[in-house]
């Protein structure tokens, strides 16, 4: 700790920080632009302007840079001196000078940084004169505006882009005034993590275009803290609603998961929320009804009058949820939905988490290691917000390097000087070349057997009691000692795997990796499939195929599907089998899909957006999403139609069930405390600004409506309530006096880019501990077969995840229907890239026509095909094909599933 | 003048194109390098340079021999160190390195393996001014020549020291002379200088310990180490030691370039060497360091250029390539040619730099356009503060500051005489 004087008052701050950060830290308001708590410093915009004195006796001081000065003991310094003053109020009259001030048409007016800084500042009246230079603005793809005229030339665009997030395709261009923050021509922005351009631009050249399209003022929008529903890993991310309707997501700060950043999938994903496929009346026989009471009813005697019943869970609905759906049909009757290899996956995982001993590190404790090793997995496009954070972990050896030449890690461009001469090494074993191989040390591409087997190499590499894998090539064998040697020198070395690779002995390796790594601060990491898959698996229950085994055997006659569409789960002829021979099939969930296309009974449920309940991602954190706005009637979330349906239910309320969940599960026992106490008065959804209230449905009736009750969590759908004394954790929005956007953040934290005050949210409910038995089922080394080929599905950021790819703008990103294959397989089909050929399925008539594309990492005998996609949703992973190139015009033939 | 007192151009000689390797060693030249190479030790090069006092004709002026000796060279194990010499002459009315790079490149060879030498430095990179193409050509056939006599690369004249030298011709941007931007420059990114601390010897080029040095420096190196410390200092006539280049370009009888001791008065470079004005045109004032120094008076003439002095007369040495003010020429628009300059050359990587000398511009041209206010004045006052030393990320702008704030402080009356008498840039002239 260092004592510091500012303006008289003396501090404890942070020694070796910056200045900047610490007068933030301390609360105090200092206008800035370049500085980002996640980037780092790099003295451009100059609007953090302070005094430095010398000594006590200095009374004229010099002007410094907080952001680039270092904390030292007995730093005297003042923000208020009038030198100070003036210098930040004359920078912002230069910044503004070619600003367009159109605050009343810019998509950031009432969330813009730059906005609140040039009030902080007190700059008022422009001096200029002259002409503003202006810029023509880029097309930038389906998720970003580009409105360059605003730009104040920070440079946190290209620093977060490229620097941060590893982009290629946005840069600086020009000099002068005339810098331009742009692609080279206009184009798509590549990067999967472009939306945040959206909240790192301080003003509003990178704006949310899909916003734009249904735009609203941030003031006007109705929030509530909310979890990601779209991956595993539980990114916070705060959902806003006005009319009825979704109209964005932004990122909820979270110490220990998301930090400032979201992934594209993630920010823009929401889409399907307000989709047309929206189930938004129950359905019973195919006719629509109008009110709950009714499905219920029918439900109810649908569930009377069952000879068996059993219910199907679902990895992406609530814990609450899934129990309540096993409470209604009986733990014996409870089936987690899963197909069978992501059963054994996910229990495998859960029995490694639980009880390997090995600790599951967060994101932010995975931007801190100093080596790291990838199993099996693309994070990019299964864990997406993980790879910004490995990119982040390789930079640890350049910040060692930065320490021993005494240059501060919050440096920036000093310490990227220092990139290229050393790199913490992260080793990459997947299936085909991944988006992070540019950061990679080494690369190792092959069959998910392949990547099992070098795994378990290392392992044993690392210790000689993990078995050996028998047949190892040389360039295996030496791979292997060259990963273990660096995983071995680590301090805090991570192990990320997961169930892309579908492959048991995949995850298992990497548990062997692990636990026979010397290290005490390890970290082993998976990536799973869906936003609750740990927590339906912690739940517990049956198998799907022994749902299957009861229908047909007769033992049960009604089924409940919870937000689950099973044609993802198994082929179809065996789904349509066992639907079919059900007499009730009751399916709730919130879009139309192939499942709910069967339903003789159809229950709308609510989305996150409109519902409350708890996930647990994949390090074991349970979080709670709140509704954002009421679930229009007849829709109800899914746990309430089915305590609606109970009999005598014993729990009414959200909270109730919750805590029973906790008493009946110990594994959950943590969520005990969820969601927060009850909080009296409640928390406003609405900001104090919020507009229109008594007019926004005038055109229906003048008569204001009361507001909606929430009985269940402890946020209002008003503006009215406790503003003060919210935990952090439960901030509907971002919001400090003179901080109006998202930056605000800094005012809910004790240190900048710490934790929230009051902790981050949610509960760890799996401590490590324990240790489990090497495993030993080694896979023999894949061998192609003459004639056929092994599909692998890769998975894909924006294809691969059944909500979010039905939100319009993520569905612009798809990538384009192609298989992948070797450069020698192709020889031997005799196409090249953009040829198409012929998929035959061993088992079924039906075949698929689809270009070539020829990939020099895809490992002889496999066919990659993009997860999610279309045309491939009835191709089973690991499913035995044929190939033979397509005619080059042939007609579609009978039969061909296009 | 005798040779040995004007050690940088003796090997410049009218009627020779420039100097070979045989004109160099005629004179002494690579004797120094011998030497240096067969009984000194790097640090013993640095206490040389040091002692003699070598100051950065850059125009920082700052010690050469400390620059040297701030390198980590003992560091285990051995990285990579890197000479730079900044050949990135740009300053407007600055010709100076250009001499030398022209006429005598062997010069500049030797005091760069030297240089390397006491550094222990095993790469050097030339980078050089985009337009100096006839500068390119010829360095490029001294170092064949000096390679081939095994001046440069492995085992120089049989010694354990290696060492490779890289001509880089820059793609041409006036922030690419500030060191770091430099830098930047070379390794293929934009020439935006960098923040210091650190600076270039702990993390330069690529990170590793690097120091870039002015040519005209490197060109006095050779003759320290061949003729000692104590012959250097006696160079100069006053605190400075050795000769430099000194120019003069306007409106003076003979525009030119010298080689002069240390302590020079100005009034002997501008009347003796420059032979005084024009027929018809009176001396107003003078840049004494190149464009980005501030205006002298005449009343300055007998300042000796050194660099304490010129800035105890309130300007800087700078490069020593004086450009003289006429008084048919208007200080106004000079200066606003001048600001021209410096707001096209931003980098745009800092507000004030960036945003606040493209507005100096507007005003200056509004003033010379007839539409000048009063309060412009104020305003240019507070912009020059603004852009000072200090505010910005590197002294682009506070150099461009300069010339604004000495004229606005010597020549207010031009200022005035636009706004108040509502001249226009025609009646002006």
């Amino acid at each position: 700790m260092a004592t510091i004087e500012v303006d008289g008052r003396t501090y404890e701050v942070q020694d070796g920080s910056n200045l900047l950060a610490e007068c933030l830290s301390l609360g105090l308001d200092l206008p800035y632009f370049c500085w980002h708590p996640a980037m780092g410093s790099v003295g451009a915009c100059r609007q953090c302007a302070v005094i430095q004195y010398k000594d006590a006796e200095d009374t004229r001081g010099r002007l410094v840079m907080a952001c680039i000065t270092p904390v030292a003991d007995n730093l005297r310094i003042s923000l208020n001196a009038d030198v100070a003053r003036q210098f930040r109020a004359d920078n912002i009259e230069l910044l503004m000078i070619n600003h367009p001030h159109d605050c009343p048409v810019c998509e950031e007016g009432g969330e813009c940084h730059l906005q609140d800084m040039t009030l902080m500042t007190g700059h008022t009246s422009r001096r200029y004169r002259g002409r503003k230079r202006t810029h023509r603005n880029q097309y930038l793809g389906p998720f970003v505006n580009h409105e360059m005229n605003r730009c104040i030339a920070c440079y946190r665009c290209v620093r977060f882009y490229n620097d941060y997030a590893g982009g290629a395709d946005l840069e600086v261009l020009g000099i002068h005034n005339n810098v331009y923050f742009g692609r080279h021509e206009d184009g798509t922005l590549e990067s999967e993590f472009s939306g945040n351009l959206v909240e790192v631009c301080p003003t509003g050249v990178f704006t949310d275009k899909p916003f734009s399209d249904r735009y609203t003022r941030k003031w006007d929008l109705q929030t509530a803290p909310s979890v990601c529903v779209h991956c595993s890993l539980g990114c916070n991310t705060t959902p806003g609603e006005r009319y009825g309707e979704l109209r964005r997501i932004v990122n909820r700060y979270h110490g220990d998961v998301n930090g400032y950043f979201l992934c594209d999938r993630g920010r823009f994903g929401y889409g399907f929320v307000n989709s047309d496929l929206r189930g938004r009346f129950p359905r019973i026989e195919r006719q629509p009804v109008a009110v709950a009471g009714t499905a219920i009813e029918h439900f109810r005697t649908q569930i009377r009058s069952a000879k068996g019943i059993i219910g199907i869970g679902s990895p992406r609905a609530s814990l609450e949820a899934n129990f309540t759906l096993r409470e209604l049909v009986g733990e014996t009757n409870f089936f987690l939905g899963l197909d069978e290899t992501e059963h054994d996956l996910l229990e495998s995982i859960l029995g490694i988490l639980a009880n390997g001993g090995i600790h599951t590190p967060t994101l932010r404790e995975t931007e801190q290691a100093d080596a790291v090793l990838i199993l099996g997995e693309d994070v990019t496009h299964s864990a997406p917000r993980l790879a910004l954070s490995l990119r982040q972990s390789v930079r640890n050896a350049t910040f060692d390097l930065a320490r021993q030449l005494k240059i501060p890690r919050w440096l920036d461009a000093a310490v990227r000087q220092l990139e290229g001469q050393v790199q913490s090494p992260l080793f990459i074993a997947s299936v085909h070349a991944t988006r992070l191989h540019d950061s990679a040390a080494e690369t190792f591409h092959g069959s998910p057997e392949a990547i099992a087997r070098l795994g378990f190499a290392i392992a044993h590499s690392l210790n000689p009691e993990s078995p050996l894998p028998s047949g190892l090539d040389e360039a295996e064998e030496a791979l292997a000692a060259l990963i273990a040697g660096r995983l071995r020198e680590a301090k805090r070395p991570l192990i990320v795997s997961g169930t892309s690779c579908a492959s048991l002995a995949v995850v298992q390796a990497a548990y062997n990796i692990a636990r026979a790594l010397p290290a005490q601060n390890k970290g082993l990491l998976y990536a799973l499939p869906e936003a609750n898959s740990l927590g339906l698996t912690m739940i517990g229950g049956r198998r799907l195929k022994d749902a299957f085994a009861r229908v047909q055997d007769g033992s049960a006659d009604t089924m409940v599907i919870l937000e689950n569409d099973l044609y993802r789960r198994a082929p179809a002829p065996q789904i349509d089998a066992f639907l079919d021979a059900a007499r009730h099939v009751a399916v709730i969930d919130h879009l139309e899909n192939p499942t709910t296309a069967k339903a003789g009974l159809l229950l709308p449920a609510a989305t996150f957006a409109e519902s409350e309940g708890t996930l647990v991602n994949n390090e074991g954190r349970a979080q709670c999403y709140f509704p954002v706005y009421p679930a229009q009637e007849p829709i109800l979330a899914g746990w309430e139609w089915l305590i609606r349906v109970m009999d005598n239910p014993r729990w009414h309320h959200f909270r109730d069930l919750t805590s029973a969940c906790a008493a009946a599960i110990p594994a959950l026992a943590g969520i005990e405390r969820f969601p927060a106490e009850e909080h009296l008065p409640k928390i406003p959804r609405q900001p104090h600004r919020y507009s229109g209230r008594t007019a926004m449905h005038a055109d229906v009736s003048v008569i204001e409506p009361p507001p909606p009750q929430d009985c269940e969590t402890p946020f209002a759908f008003s503006m009215e309530g406790d503003t003060v004394h919210v935990p952090p954790a439960l901030l509907p929005v971002v919001w400090a006096p003179g901080w109006n956007s998202n930056q605000a953040i800094n005012k809910f934290q004790d240190e900048v880019a710490g934790p929230l005050r009051s902790g981050n949210p949610g509960i760890r409910l799996i401590q490590a501990s324990g240790m489990l038995p090497w495993f030993d089922r080694i896979p023999p080394a894949f061998v192609p077969e003459r004639g056929f080929w092994r599909i692998v599905r890769l998975p894909n950021i924006f294809a691969g995840e059944e909500l979010s790819a039905h939100s319009a703008p993520v569905a612009e990103r798809f990538p384009d229907a192609c298989v992948f294959v070797n450069p020698e397989d192709a020889e031997t089909l005799a196409v090249s890239n953009g040829d198409s050929v012929e998929i035959r399925y061993e088992l079924e008539l039906s075949s698929l026509r689809i270009p070539v594309r020829i990939d020099s990492t895809m490992p002889a005998g496999l066919l990659g095909i993009t997860a999610g996609l279309p045309p491939f949703r009835h191709l089973p992973n690991g499913a035995r094909v044929a190939l033979i190139k397509a005619g080059p015009e042939a007609p579609a033939k009978t039969g061909e599933n296009q | 003048m005798a040779t040995m007192d004007r050690p940088l151009t003796q090997n410049i000689r009218t009627g020779r194109a420039f100097a070979t390797l045989e004109d160099y060693r005629k004179t002494g030249g690579y004797e120094g390098l011998k030497k240096t190479l067969a009984d000194l030790k790097p640090k013993d090069v640095q206490q040389w340079v040091k002692d003699a006092g070598l100051r950065g004709r850059g125009g920082a002026g700052f010690s050469t021999g400390l620059k040297w000796s701030l390198v980590p060279i003992d560091q285990a194990p051995a990285q990579p160190r890197y000479l730079v010499i900044n050949a990135d002459e740009m300053e407007p009315g600055t010709f100076k390195d250009r001499l030398l790079l022209e006429k005598d490149p062997h010069q500049l060879l030797e005091g760069i393996v030297i240089a390397a030498y006491a550094i222990q430095a095993q790469t050097a990179y030339i980078f050089l001014r985009a337009e100096y193409r006839l500068a390119a050509e010829r360095l490029t056939r001294a170092m064949q020549e000096a390679r081939a006599a095994h001046y440069i690369g492995a085992h120089i004249l049989d010694s354990d020291f290696s060492l490779e030298i890289h001509l880089h011709t820059s793609a041409g941007r006036y922030i690419c002379g500030e060191e770091s931007a430099l830098l930047n420059a070379l390794e293929g990114k934009r020439a935006t200088p960098r923040p210091k601390p650190p600076f270039a010897v702990v993390s330069g080029l690529w990170g590793r310990p690097t120091v870039v040095n002015n040519v005209e420096t490197l060109c006095n190196v050779p003759h320290i180490l061949r003729h000692g410390a104590d012959w250097y200092k006696g160079l100069g006539r006053g605190a400075d030691a050795g000769t430099k280049l000194f120019g003069a370009s306007g409106r003076v009888k003979k525009p030119g370039l010298w080689e002069l001791p240390m302590g020079t008065p100005i009034r002997e470079i501008l009347e003796d060497h420059a032979d005084g004005m024009k027929d018809g045109y009176r001396l107003r004032g003078f840049l004494p360091g190149g464009a980005s120094t501030d205006f002298l008076l005449p009343e300055h003439l007998d300042v000796p250029m050194e660099f304490d002095t010129v800035a105890k007369a309130g300007s800087r040495m700078g490069t020593g390539t004086i450009i003289v003010l006429d008084d048919k020429t208007c200080p106004v628009q000079m200066v606003l040619n001048l600001e021209r300059f410096f707001a096209q050359e931003s980098c745009g990587w800092c507000t004030p730099c960036r945003d606040g000398l493209p507005w100096t511009v507007t005003l200056l041209q509004d003033i010379v356009e007839g539409r000048g206010r009063p309060e412009d004045l104020d305003t240019l006052s507070r912009l020059t503060r603004m852009l000072g030393p200090g505010n910005t990320f590197c002294a682009l702008a506070p150099g461009a500051m300069e010339p604004l704030q000495s004229a606005l402080k010597y020549f207010r009356e031009d200022f005035e005489r636009y706004i108040f008498q509502n001249r226009t840039l025609k009646e002006a002239v």
